[in-house]
C-alpha cells in the first residue's frame, strides 16, 4: 500500500500544473470563440475560477510531493508524533 | 460528576453550540436561497444571466473567504478560548445579514449596491469560517471518546436545518404577500429577521462555559503562542491538513452542495419549476433525511468514520446522473398531453418608465396539461425608438407540477441528502481527532472551509456555467442539462481514491492531547 501511495504521489504532483495550464488555455479558448452577448458571463466566470483554483492546484502538488517522499506511509497517532 | 449530570451537561453544550451555528447557517443560506431576487435588485438589468452569475459569484465569495475566517478566528479560538470567539462570530454574522436587508437597490444607489452586498457577504463568510470549527471543537472536547461521532453529529444537522429554516422563512414570507410586494420589499424580511435570532443566541451563549480541555491547557500554560505557525509551518501537521482536505472535505463539500443547493438550483433554473412549490418539496426531503446525520455519526463511533464517508462519496458518484436524469424527466413537460382548449395568451403593451418613445411588449402564455401541470412563459421584449439598442427578448418559464410529482421529487432529493448525511455526519469527529488540542481550532477549520467553502460553494456557480455552455443561444434549452454534474462527480471521485488509499479507519480515542 505504501508503494501505491508513493507512486500515486507522482500523479498528484503533475496534476497540479496540468490543471493550472488547462484552466488558462480553456479560458483563452472560450473567450476567443464566444459571442459578444456571452462575454459578460465569461468575464465573471473565468477570473473567479482561475484565481481560486491555482492556489489549490499548488496545494495539490505539495500533497503529491509529500506522498512521493513517503510522508503518508505512517499517519501520526498522537501529538508526540507531530 | 454523576452520569445524569454528564448527560445533561453535554446536552446543554450541544444545544447552545448548535443553536448559534444553525442561525449562522440560516444567515448564510438565505443569500443563496434568494439569489434570483438579489440578482434582480442589486445588479444592473439587461443581462439576466450575467446578473445571476454575478450574484452566484457574490454568493461564492462568501464561501471562498471562509478559509480566511477559519484562520483568523481559529487562531483567536486557540489563543483566547472557544467561548468568546463564538460570540464574536455570531455578532459579525447577524450584523452583516441584517445590513444586507437594508441596502437600497441598484436603481437607487447604482454601483454602490453590489459593492456593499459583496462586502457584507465577505463578512458573512469570515464569520462562518470562524463558527463551525469552533462549534465542532467545543462539542467534541466535551464528548466522551466512544460517543464523539454521535454528539458532534448534532452540530452536523445545523447546516441542513439552517437551510431548511431559510426555506421555511422565505416560503412563509412569499405566501403572505403578493408577488409584486415580495419582489419590491418583502424579500428583505428574511434578512432583517436575523437580528432577532442572533440576539437570542447571544443570550444563550453568554451562559456557556469555556471548553474544559482548553481551560486545562490554559491553566497548565500549554496553549499555543502561534497556532498558525504550528498548524501550517510544521510539516508533520501541514501534511495532515492537506490529507484532510484532499482525502475528505473536498469530496464531502461537493456532495453536500450538490445534494442540497445544486438540487434546488437544478429544479428551479434548469427545470424551471416554481420556487414556492420546489422549496416546499425540498424542505420536506431535508426534514425527512436530517436524522441521517445523527445515525451515521452514531454508526461511525461503532465501525469507524472513513468507510461511511467514502461509501457516501461512492454512492454519490455512481447515482448522481441517474437521479438527476429522473428529476429532469419528472419536471419536463415535453411528453405531457396539452389541453389545447385551455391555452391562454395575454399580450400587454406599455411605455418604458421615463420614456415616451420606448415601449415594452409582454406576452404571457399559459399552457395547461392533462395531469394538472401548467407552464407559464413570460416573454418581455423592449422596443427602443433607436432600433440599434434592441436586444433579444427576456424569456422566463415557470412550471407548476401536478401534486403527484411531489412523491418522486421528494424521494429523489431524500436519497441525495442521505448521501450528504453519510459524508457529513462523521466528519466533525474525524477532523477533531486528527489534530492536537492546542491547534485544533485552527487546523481543522482550514481544510473544512476550503473543502466546503471553496469546492462545495462553487458547485452552483460552476455547474450553472457548464449547463449554460451547452445552450445554442440565450434562453434556448441546454443540450445537456446534466453537464453541471461533471464537476462534483470528478472532484468526489478524486477525493474517494485519495481517501481510500491514504486514510485510516481507526478512531482516535484520545483528543486530550
Amino acid at each position: 500500500m505504501n508503494s501505491i501511495k508513493k507512486y500515486l504521489g507522482f500523479i498528484w504532483l503533475i496534476i497540479g500544473p496540468i490543471m493550472m495550464v488547462g484552466l488558462v488555455l480553456r479560458a483563452i479558448h472560450e473567450f476567443s470563440i464566444s459571442k459578444p452577448e456571452q462575454m459578460e458571463e465569461l468575464k465573471v466566470f473565468w477570473p473567479v475560477v482561475i484565481i481560486i483554483f491555482i492556489p489549490i492546484a499548488i496545494g495539490f502538488s505539495i500533497f503529491g510531493w509529500y506522498a512521493v517522499k513517503n510522508l503518508y506511509s505512517r499517519l501520526p497517532e498522537n501529538s508526540g508524533d507531530l | 460528576m454523576s452520569n445524569d449530570a454528564n448527560v445533561k451537561g453535554i446536552r446543554s453544550v450541544i444545544f447552545s453550540s448548535s443553536l448559534g451555528t444553525l442561525i449562522e447557517w440560516y444567515d448564510f443560506y438565505i443569500f443563496g436561497s434568494l439569489a434570483v431576487v438579489i440578482s434582480e435588485n442589486f445588479f444592473p438589468a439587461g443581462n439576466p444571466t450575467a446578473a445571476f452569475l454575478s450574484t452566484l459569484a457574490t454568493f461564492a465569495a462568501g464561501f471562498i473567504v471562509r478559509p480566511f475566517g477559519a484562520l483568523f478566528f481559529g487562531r483567536l479560538g486557540d489563543l483566547i478560548g472557544r467561548k468568546y470567539t463564538f460570540l464574536l462570530t455570531l455578532v459579525l454574522m447577524g450584523g452583516s445579514t441584517f445590513l444586507i436587508g437594508c441596502i437600497p437597490s441598484y436603481e437607487t444607489i447604482g454601483a454602490l449596491a453590489p459593492i456593499l452586498v459583496l462586502l457584507l457577504r465577505l463578512l458573512q463568510g469570515l464569520a462562518l469560517g470562524g463558527e463551525y470549527g469552533g462549534a465542532a471543537t467545543y462539542v467534541a472536547e466535551h464528548a466522551p471518546a466512544n460517543r464523539r461521532g454521535f454528539f458532534t453529529s448534532w452540530i452536523q444537522t445545523t447546516a441542513t436545518l439552517g437551510l431548511l429554516v431559510s426555506l421555511i422563512v422565505i416560503i412563509t414570507v412569499q405566501s403572505s404577500m403578493s408577488k409584486a410586494a415580495y419582489a419590491d420589499w418583502g424579500w428583505r424580511l428574511p434578512f432583517l429577521l436575523s437580528i432577532f435570532l442572533v440576539v437570542v443566541s447571544i443570550v444563550i451563549r453568554m451562559k456557556m462555559h469555556e471548553s474544559p480541555l482548553f481551560s486545562k491547557l490554559k491553566k497548565e500554560g500549554k496553549t499555543s503562542t502561534n497556532p498558525l505557525k504550528e498548524s501550517f509551518g510544521n510539516k508533520a501537521n501541514f501534511k495532515m491538513v492537506l490529507l484532510a482536505l484532499f482525502g475528505v472535505t473536498m469530496g464531502q463539500g461537493v456532495v453536500w452542495y450538490t445534494g442540497q443547493f445544486y438540487a434546488q438550483s437544478f429544479i428551479q433554473k434548469t427545470c424551471n419549476v416554481d420556487s414556492v412549490q420546489s422549496n416546499m418539496w425540498i424542505g420536506i426531503a431535508l426534514l425527512l433525511a436530517t436524522p441521517g446525520f445523527v445515525l451515521f455519526g452514531w454508526l461511525s463511533d461503532k465501525i469507524g468514520r472513513k468507510y461511511i464517508m467514502m461509501a457516501g462519496m461512492l454512492l454519490a458518484i455512481l447515482c448522481y446522473r441517474p437521479i438527476f436524469t429522473k428529476i429532469y424527466e419528472v419536471c419536463s413537460v415535453t411528453d405531457k398531453q396539452e389541453l389545447v382548449d385551455k391555452l391562454k395568451i395575454t399580450e400587454q403593451h406599455s411605455l418604458l418608465a421615463k420614456s415616451t418613445a420606448d415601449s415594452v411588449i409582454t406576452y404571457d402564455t399559459l399552457r395547461t396539461y392533462a395531469d394538472g401541470t401548467t407552464l407559464s412563459i413570460l416573454k418581455k421584449q423592449t422596443l427602443y425608438a433607436d432600433a440599434s439598442k434592441n436586444t433579444s427578448p427576456e424569456i422566463k418559464k415557470t412550471v407548476t407540477l401536478n401534486s403527484d410529482a411531489k412523491y418522486p421529487i421528494i424521494g429523489l432529493i431524500f436519497i441525495l441528502v442521505l448521501f450528504v448525511t453519510m459524508v457529513y455526519g462523521p466528519v466533525a469527529a474525524f477532523l477533531v481527532e486528527l489534530f492536537p488540542t492546542k491547534i485544533r481550532y485552527t487546523s481543522m477549520s482550514l481544510p473544512y472551509h476550503i473543502g466546503n467553502g471553496v469546492f462545495g460553494g462553487l458547485v452552483p456557480f460552476i455547474a450553472t456555467r457548464l449547463v449554460d455552455s451547452t445552450r445554442s443561444s440565450a434562453g434556448a434549452a441546454p443540450s445537456d442539462p446534466l453537464a453541471g454534474l461533471w464537476y462534483p462527480i470528478i472532484i468526489a471521485a478524486l477525493c474517494f481514491v485519495i481517501g481510500m488509499i491514504y486514510l485510516k479507519n481507526k478512531n482516535d480515542e484520545d483528543v486530550m492531547d
